[in-house]
């Protein structure tokens, strides 16, 4: 501010003052942006591929799609997937793996999709639920697998 | 038009008459401190609920919601959420003083307060230096800014207080000197006459035109920054220093200050409209006699809080709007920009009522 | 064990999509067997560790004023040391050496400080993780780590958890540090005496900015002396969101290690899995198709957009101008929408993969992007209108906080802090890499260095990457959005460096395999860490005010600093 530009310092500043309080004032009456969560709850949807946390789908037989391989496990950087399996005989008498449990655990995962890469048979996927507080961090321990489930058959 | 002096009147032959005259003062005087305290917490709310909205809605969103329709209760429960907070004292803080310091800004604001002219007749200080009383009793409030800042024994409140010495201390010379213009303009020192000649000769920001306009843009900046509200927020400025002065209080101690900030607000804008919008008297346009008319039909106070609220708006739009300045360029705004103008703006204001050349 | 990385439902070909037929380019013979070495293939020159000073010194007088990465390194048997990697700012030419000390138990090299700034930072990161000690380094401290850690935890043999339990006590911080003078100022030989320097003397007036602390965008701790309301020093304190990504990296297999590089600089999350992808592919000798090229070049342009909005942003709240900061909100939140239709992330994207991406872009992804291409022009008038136009800006801006290009190019400052000084250090021009080579735009340069001229740097940028996204948006051609690696990745052993034009500055990583499925060293030159460097630089002499204003316009975003 030497003392040649004081008066234009002076006018250029007030104008751009001006300017700013011009631009706020039309926002004042523009439509506002708020999205007012909870209430929108009903109509509130997320983007398909939002990763929520891991599911495995069942049908209405209550099968599922997992043979108990452990690859989602393997691959989990942070040991989020725990794979229970047990081997059982067939009527054939041949000796088979299945799922006896899969405990997924929220608290750690930082989706990062590399268990639903890994998994050849695409038994798990994410879903779009986001609300996931709970009040006891044990509850954040999910088993995936449905009471009775068995896995899908081939065909 | 309504005159408030009537009331009092008779609430005062009322209580002299069941009573000695000193014990009817002295009820006066408790009833008038009830009213003024209630006045005090009810505005206060008005004014942060306002703040919240208008805040809002510059910013494209929609403020408070939740709480009761449109976030109407809102500032009622953090109000209560602030009553019900614990007080903590720190070690090392010089406990007195740091006690003691927000009651003197609350003391000094609602002192302030009390100058205010509500309605015709309806004021409860009022003496022929008024507008002195008022710039004195204002000062009282850096003391405890300061106090607060030292007595906290913590080096962001000791930045934030300094600075608010510094700011506030120069700004009252802004203040009092678009003051003065306007009193040469009116020639009372006094705020009930001030306001009466309003009634009578039109508002001053249009009987002292160009001068008067300066003086209240001048008074609004200079306001501004004696609320230490943003641009000038800086003694609290809380991307720098957290949160200034009042870093370390909390609770109700805490609440005082955050009362005192809107109260100040209110009273920097009720003397704006007081001194330069005519206060508490209607809009009366020469020569529409039927106009004139209705407009006498609405009550003094109204005209009051409306034409304070106004200018409220319009202190919030400023805040809301522009970034915060830095401490030497709130300085050499205050010493190279506004002191020189408003001496200048004295010079031209004594002109104007010399040669008669206002309305 | 098949399919362990790469599911490829449909076989991964892409919808047709408008306008691809104009651009199937001409494309290198793909996935050929491997012949000769990876493009990004570094090969350092081995320096006896008493002969680093003199060639260095030869090297600076050549023109070689930019010391791009430092890169501590344990190789077992063959010592303790450090890959360096230098540029010439004005030719582009790199140069690429290392040096190695085989004793273990005072291992000392040779510190560059007297050529470098940023190397005093950098040193100090080494000496944290390997314990090297730096010959005429005046500030031997941890720099990450407590300074009461026990051992050094990126060396392969330490043993961390048997020396260092979760220490429940407040961290120490000294005002002494310890320096190494050289015996021989020529440093042929490497011998040293111990000297103690003063950090900050009791008469100081030390303010804590941080780490909680608004304005230093994360926990970032920063020790200002101050004289009134004037800096004296600043000593950053770093490591409180230190989680040891590059230690980590060693146990993890390559997929793995990219969940990890999104949370580096969480607002350059695209770029910086974007070059991690890149020096795992090219080392691989991988070429990802078009498609994905043209698809990470849009999504890095818009990650730039969402990084500047957001500095823009931040730096009108830092500055109080809380109402702008809430209009960058609004225009952000549009790309965010972008990214999570089609990532399924807003912050964390997780969308690179190795050879492509995660999944095809959404079929309403060019409408959305096109729509918001002119949606954001619209909207940045209103940035200037508001913000940086204003007169009270434009006087806390202007002239506070100037970096010369010497500065910058000493520091290492590159990305917009760098070309508001001038500096032409653009790596999307500087070595191109995915679809930059086959678009128009300009570098944004200024000469100013000061706050002013970073924050008109950036908000030109955006103009920059929306001209960038509109050239590419309707022309992405058609191709797999996934190339078939094998189930486990294994890269063949040897150095290798990409680096790209990340939201401030050059992201780069640093591989160093042994050939097995975890890298043997994956280190990132942190685009943040010499902006923090260089804050006591920029802001001595200036008011506590300014701190804000330079830090703001810096664009440090922590986590990425202390990895």
């Amino acid at each position: 501010m030497e003392n040649e530009n004081y008066f234009a310092g002076l006018a250029s500043g007030v104008k751009s003052l001006a300017t700013g309080l011009k631009t706020t004032m039309r926002e004042f009456f523009t439509k506002k942006i708020t999205e007012q969560y909870p209430e929108n709850r009903d109509h509130l949807e997320m983007f398909e591929r939002f990763r929520g946390s891991l599911t495995m789908p069942h049908n209405e037989q209550n099968e599922h799609k997992c043979i108990g391989c452990g690859l989602c496990q393997m691959a989990c950087p942070n040991d989020t997937i725990k794979v229970t399996s047990e081997f059982y005989e067939t009527e054939d008498g041949k000796k088979k793996k299945r799922l006896v449990k899969y405990e997924y655990n929220l608290g750690s995962c930082m989706f990062c999709q590399l268990c639903t890469r890994a998994c050849p048979h695409g038994a798990i996927e994410f879903d779009q639920s986001f609300e996931n507080a709970v009040f006891d961090r044990t509850k954040l321990i999910k088993v995936l697998n449905h009471e009775g489930s068995k896995v899908q058959e081939k065909g | 038009m309504f005159d408030f002096s009537e009331i009092s009147k008779w609430l005062h032959g009322l209580l002299t008459g069941v009573m000695p005259e000193w014990a009817a003062i002295l009820t006066e005087s408790v009833l008038v401190a009830l009213a003024i305290i209630t006045l005090y917490a009810v505005f206060a709310i008005v004014l942060i609920y306002m703040e919240r909205k208008v805040c809002a809605f510059f910013q494209c969103r929609l403020g408070p919601m939740r709480v009761g329709p449109w976030g109407t209760l809102q500032v009622f429960s953090d109000v209560f959420k602030m009553l019900t907070k614990e007080i903590i004292n720190l070690r090392k803080t010089d406990m007195f003083l740091h006690n003691l310091a927000p009651f003197l800004v609350v003391m000094a604001s609602m002192v302030t307060f009390a100058c205010l002219p509500w309605n015709k007749g309806a004021q409860i200080i009022d003496f022929n230096i008024g507008v002195f009383f008022f710039l004195a009793v204002s000062g009282i409030g850096v003391v405890g800014i300061l106090l607060a800042g030292w007595s906290s024994n913590n080096k962001y409140s000791l930045i934030g207080a300094m600075r608010s010495g510094a700011q506030i201390i120069s700004y009252e010379l802004s203040i009092g000197m678009t003051m003065l213009t306007m009193i040469c303009l009116t020639g009372t020192m006094s705020f009930s006459e001030i306001c009466e000649q309003q009634s009578v000769e039109g508002w001053n920001i249009f009987r002292g035109h160009i001068p008067a306009v300066l003086a209240f843009i001048i008074y609004l900046v200079a306001g501004n920054a004696e609320c230490n509200r943003g641009p000038f927020d800086l003694p609290e400025s809380e991307s720098e220093l957290t949160a200034g002065y009042h870093t370390e209080y909390s609770g109700m101690h805490f609440g005082y200050y955050y009362l005192a900030e809107y109260l100040n607000l209110f009273i920097c804008a009720g003397m704006a409209s007081t001194i330069f919008l005519g206060g508490w008297a209607p809009l009366h346009i020469a020569g529409l006699d039927g106009f004139n008319g209705v407009m006498d039909l609405i009550p003094g106070a109204v005209w009051f809080l409306v034409k304070t609220f106004f200018v409220v708006f319009l202190l919030m739009w400023l805040r809301w709007t522009f970034p915060r300045l830095r401490i030497d360029q709130i300085l050499s705004l205050e010493w190279k920009y506004l002191v020189p103008i408003t001496m200048l703006n004295l010079i031209l204001m004594a002109l104007v009522v010399v040669y008669g050349l206002h309305f | 064990m098949e399919n362990k990385e790469n599911i490829q439902p449909g076989g991964a070909t892409t919808k047709p999509v408008a306008g691809a037929a104009a651009k199937p380019a001409a494309r290198p013979a793909a996935a050929a067997a491997p012949t000769g070495p990876a493009e990004n293939e570094l090969t350092p020159k081995v320096l006896q560790p008493n002969e680093v000073y003199a060639f260095v010194r030869e090297q600076y007088d050549n023109g070689y004023l930019f010391l791009e990465n430092l890169t501590g390194m344990d190789w077992g048997e063959e010592g303790l040391g450090v890959i360096y990697q230098i540029e010439n700012p004005e030719t582009g030419k790199k140069l690429c050496f290392q040096t190695a000390t085989t004793d273990r138990q005072d291992p000392v090299l040779a510190s560059l400080v007297d050529f470098y700034d940023i190397a005093n930072i950098y040193e100090r990161e080494v000496y944290d993780f390997f314990g090297i000690r730096f010959v005429g380094h005046p500030d031997m401290r941890r720099i990450y780590l407590r300074e009461d850690w026990i051992g050094f935890p990126m060396r392969k043999d330490d043993e961390t958890e048997k020396f260092n339990p979760l220490r429940m006590d407040n961290e120490p911080l000294t005002d002494e540090t310890v320096g190494l003078r050289p015996v021989d100022e020529a440093r042929k030989t490497l011998d040293y005496t111990t000297q103690k320097n003063p950090i900050f003397t009791p008469e100081d007036y030390v303010v804590n900015i941080g780490p909680q602390h608004p304005s230093t965008h994360g926990v970032l701790h920063f020790r200002v002396s101050l004289e009134g309301e004037r800096i004296c020093k600043i000593d950053p304190v770093l490591g409180y969101i230190h989680r040891g990504v590059e230690k980590l990296n060693e146990q993890l297999t390559y997929p793995q290690t990219l969940a990890l590089t999104d949370r580096l600089d969480y607002l350059g999350a695209m770029q910086n899995r974007h070059a991690t992808c890149m020096v795992i592919e090219k080392a691989m000798q991988v070429e990802v198709s078009d498609r994905v090229k043209v698809i990470r070049t849009i999504m890095d342009e818009l990650q730039r957009i969402d990084s500047h909005i957001l500095f823009f942003s931040c730096l009108c709240q830092d500055l109080g101008a809380t109402t702008a900061f809430l209009y960058g909100f609004r225009d952000r939140e549009k790309i965010l929408d972008i990214f999570e239709e089609t990532c399924g992330g807003r912050l964390i994207l997780n969308y690179n993969t190795i050879g492509g991406v995660m999944a095809d872009i959404h079929p309403n992804f060019q409408k959305r992007v096109s729509e918001f291409i002119p949606y954001m022009r619209k909207n940045i008038k209103e940035y200037y209108d508001i913000f940086v136009n204003n007169v009270i800006f434009r006087n806390r801006a202007i002239g506070v906080g100037v970096l010369t290009k010497e500065d910058c190019i000493s520091y290492g400052c590159t990305g917009g802090t760098g070309r508001a000084a001038g500096w032409h250090n653009d790596v999307r021009k500087r070595m191109p890499y995915a679809a930059y080579d086959r678009v128009q735009f300009n570098e944004v340069l200024h000469s100013e260095g000061d706050s002013y001229a970073r924050t008109l740097v950036r908000l030109e940028e955006i103009m920059e990457s929306l001209n960038i996204i509109e050239q590419l948006i309707d022309n992405i051609p058609e191709g797999n959005y996934q190339e078939k690696m094998k189930p486990i990745i294994k890269v063949p052993a040897g150095v290798y460096y990409s680096a790209v034009e990340g939201s401030r500055g050059e992201f780069g990583a640093l591989l160093v395999s042994k050939g097995d499925k975890s890298p043997y060293r994956l280190h990132y030159r942190s685009t943040g860490l010499p902006l923090v460097a260089v804050m006591d630089h920029a802001c001595r002499g200036n008011m506590i005010a300014d701190l804000i204003t330079i830090g703001g316009t810096l664009d440090y975003v922590v986590p990425d600093i202390d990895r």
